[in-house]
């Protein structure tokens, strides 16, 4: 253990300090762009002190019930539910449903909203600091000051983000709204849009507007603080949830580190047969919905 | 100084600053045609401005089009003209000397479209001041805007360094032929340039230092220009070569600029005594030799991608070699790599008309590749959905053939005003060659000026080496 002057040899403790030492340098090295990008480093760190963020939110789609809504005979619940929830624009898609062949050539259905990476790519590119990254783990945008450049939507390798290239038409009276990053509404020529995990919604304890809108409970939101997950109907503890169901994230290899898992099925939980050719209804707009600003669910439910 | 270099010099400024006192017809109708290209780009912008990007063919998968093609191509031709003069002068070739004042301005000229482009793209102009107000260091973005403003305040500085003796030259021989203003001007431009020794040793240091720097500085234009695609993780452009492959692309296509230039410049401004066969064969190695560097990282590019065939990488490869975009990428490759070499490889290709066409082709063909490396990269899929598609619409085509005429109205005013060939540094060449070769060798006497330089290619153009 002590070691005498002019002792050369390195002893175990030594030994492993060094290890210690080197394993943080080249864990932290990855940091290295979050640190840059100024937020990410504290909320990945989630001390027990007053100011740390009090959340650190999660998505889970549990695609063992996600079936792309074919057999309720509906469009995709998700994407209705947000599109009348933030009266996104004609021709986008903030939650998107891709009808994917898995690796035994069966069909299933595969939900995708933003990542909310911890490495987000596109807000590490944007000029203006325009897309930044909350300290509960949500990549918003303020539309007031996006150039419309377009950088974070080349960099985004999931191909969430989405450009308003003209004007976009919004509910009557959204003008007098009060926009805000968490709750994007008017939205804007020029600007780019995505999904934000309702960030408004959750704020005040409920669920995401996809995740209630989905008839098959597949949808959860999480929270690594507290460590546990909800769809509306059951809660559970997210680190097992994830663990016990072998939950992977998209693009796992490019170190974006998403904070949105899924758990892998293909709707069998509601008897999707893996042999359908259905194909999920084309979504309505929030138009065709009839969302007004007063009540954004209106004719939808 | 003799008879004969006497006369040399009175040539050299008779025939180039002829187009500053007359103007030709056909000069008013090429600047009519020039005002008419930007004047229906102005239209085509005001109508973006109106209606947004929705007018352009750009689209949530292929989200740049034709204005990043062209950013990146203009910067790459502005990489070359600076880059190519401070090399020459570093290295003392004495070939240069008609060249570098042309070189530079195209610099200045490319920059100024360059820069403009990703303007046009940009989906909220009127914001365009909070990249001022809120820019970030680490967005590739501020980089570009960094490297080409400081590109664009070098290359002026040296186009003008250089511009100084001439302006003092202007100043003392045409006033009274210029208007009261011009006259004024060139006053003003020359700096009291007298051609006193210190006055001498003071530009030849701030050339030296602008040399030095301009080198790196072109460098990373166009090095962070191709940094805008590798900070990506998109199939195509997520490559550690980027960098180095752009700046070799740059330098071949801008070597392949300046040809056209000289002979553009050659014909219009009867210049052929000064733009010799030797410098269209010595550009045409260059390009050659930048063209064969461009094919080992093309080479290098695909070799590594296609040997892994990793996920998106080997569907974007089908496309483009098999798919869709294959007559752009054959095209360009064969018509604008393979064959402009061959035709400069080849001696008795060598001609002045054929390395022009061979130059043309290269601009061709490197417009493409900008256009290949862009827009494929983006209509790849990320996820699974569909391919993206892209048609530019005719408001992207109105404002990139509005940018090319900026490129040539730059070119067609600044000949108005001053010299296409630096003039002081054609004498000072003749004055060097003369100390060392006395007594000098005088060109054959009587009617040289009027006969092509071609048949006495080495009696013009301060070609001593």
């Amino acid at each position: 253990m002590d070691q005498g002057p002019g002792k050369a040899r390195v002893n175990r403790r030594q030994f492993l300090k060094l290890l210690g030492t080197v394993g943080a340098a080249a864990a932290a090295a990855p940091l290295l762009p979050s640190l840059l990008t100024k937020v990410g480093v504290v909320a990945a760190q989630g001390s027990a002190d007053e100011s740390a963020p009090r959340r650190q939110w999660a998505m889970v789609f549990d695609l063992r019930k996600c079936e792309g809504c074919v057999t309720t005979d509906k469009p995709p619940q998700c994407i209705e539910g947000c599109n009348t929830e933030h009266f996104v624009p004609k021709g986008q898609e903030w939650i998107r449903v891709f009808e994917m062949e898995g690796a035994a050539g069966h069909a299933s259905f595969f939900p995708r909203p933003c990542m909310q990476c911890e490495n987000p790519p596109c807000v590490n590119v944007c000029p203006v600091g325009a897309t930044y990254r909350t300290e509960e783990g949500i990549t918003l945008i303020n539309h007031e000051r996006c150039i419309g450049c377009r950088m974070c939507m080349a960099a985004c390798p999931y191909g969430v983000r989405v450009f308003n290239w003209g004007d976009p038409e919004n509910p009557a009276g959204a003008t007098f709204a009060s926009y805000s990053p968490q709750y994007p509404v008017p939205h804007r020529r020029g600007t780019v849009e995505k999904c934000m995990l309702c960030a408004h919604r959750v704020k005040d304890g409920k669920l995401p507007a996809c995740a209630e809108a989905c008839p098959m409970y597949a949808i959860y939101l999480g929270d690594f603080t507290q460590d546990i997950a909800t769809n509306g109907k059951e809660v559970v503890k997210l680190s097992t949830f994830l663990a016990d169901h072998s939950a992977f994230r998209l693009k796992e290899d490019l170190g974006t580190r998403p904070r949105v898992w899924y758990i892998p099925g293909h709707g069998q939980e509601y008897g999707h047969d893996i042999n359908e050719t259905r194909q999920p209804k084309p979504a309505r707009t929030w138009q065709e919905l009839g969302a007004t600003l007063e009540s954004p669910h209106g004719g939808h439910k | 100084m003799n008879v004969q270099a006497e006369a040399r010099s009175e040539r050299l400024e008779e025939r180039v600053y002829r187009p500053l006192t007359h103007t030709s017809r056909g000069w008013y109708l090429w600047l009519g045609l020039l005002a008419l290209l930007t004047t229906v780009g102005f239209f085509a912008y005001a109508t973006q401005l109106q209606k947004g990007l929705a007018s352009t063919g750009m689209r949530d998968t292929v989200i740049w089009g034709l204005y990043i093609s062209n950013f990146v191509f203009f910067s790459g031709v502005s990489m070359a003209g600076t880059f190519i003069s401070a090399i020459l002068r570093i290295t003392g070739a004495e070939w240069r000397r008609p060249l570098t004042r042309m070189s530079e301005l195209t610099t200045v000229s490319a920059l100024l479209m360059c820069g403009l482009m990703p303007m046009m793209d940009l989906g909220r102009p009127d914001r365009i001041w909070h990249l001022l107000r809120y820019g970030r260091l680490q967005s590739p973005v501020v980089w570009d805007i960094l490297a080409i403003t400081t590109y664009l305040t070098a290359s002026a500085i040296y186009l003008y360094l250089f511009l100084i003796p001439d302006s003092a030259a202007l100043r003392d021989r045409l006033g009274g032929k210029v208007s009261g203003l011009r006259h004024k001007v060139y006053t003003l431009l020359a700096l009291g340039w007298q051609g006193r020794p210190e006055q001498r040793r003071r530009l030849e240091r701030g050339a030296a230092v602008m040399m030095l720097l301009i080198i790196p500085i072109g460098v990373t234009v166009h090095s962070v220009v191709s940094w805008i695609f590798g900070m990506t993780y998109r199939a195509g452009w997520n490559s550690t070569i980027f960098a180095p492959y752009f700046a070799v692309g740059a330098l071949y296509s801008g070597v392949a600029m300046l040809i056209v230039l000289m002979f553009v410049f050659r014909r219009v401004y009867r210049l052929e005594e000064y733009f010799t066969e030797k410098h269209f064969r010595y550009l045409g190695y260059m390009l050659a030799a930048f063209g064969v560097l461009y094919l080992y990282f093309t080479f290098a590019e695909y070799l590594t991608v296609a040997y892994k065939l990793q996920g998106g990488e080997k569907l974007l490869l089908e496309e483009l070699l098999l798919g869709r975009y294959s007559l752009l990428v054959w095209g360009g490759f064969f018509g604008g790599q393979i064959l402009p070499i061959l035709l400069v490889a080849l001696p008795w290709t060598r001609t002045i008309p054929v390395l022009f066409a061979a130059s043309v082709l290269v601009n061709i063909g490197m417009w493409i590749k900008r256009f290949v490396i862009v827009v494929p990269s983006l209509s790849l899929p990320q996820l699974p959905y569909e391919w993206g598609v892209y048609t530019p619409t005719w408001v992207e085509m109105a404002i990139t053939a509005a940018s090319f005429g900026g490129f040539a109205l730059v070119f067609t005013l600044f000949t108005k005003l001053f010299p296409i060939i630096s003039v002081w540094e054609m004498k000072e060449g003749w004055e060097k060659e003369g100390l060392r070769a006395l007594p000098a060798t005088a060109p054959a006497t009587g009617g040289l000026a009027a006969r092509p330089a071609l048949l006495t290619s080495e009696s013009g153009g301060a070609s001593h080496e």
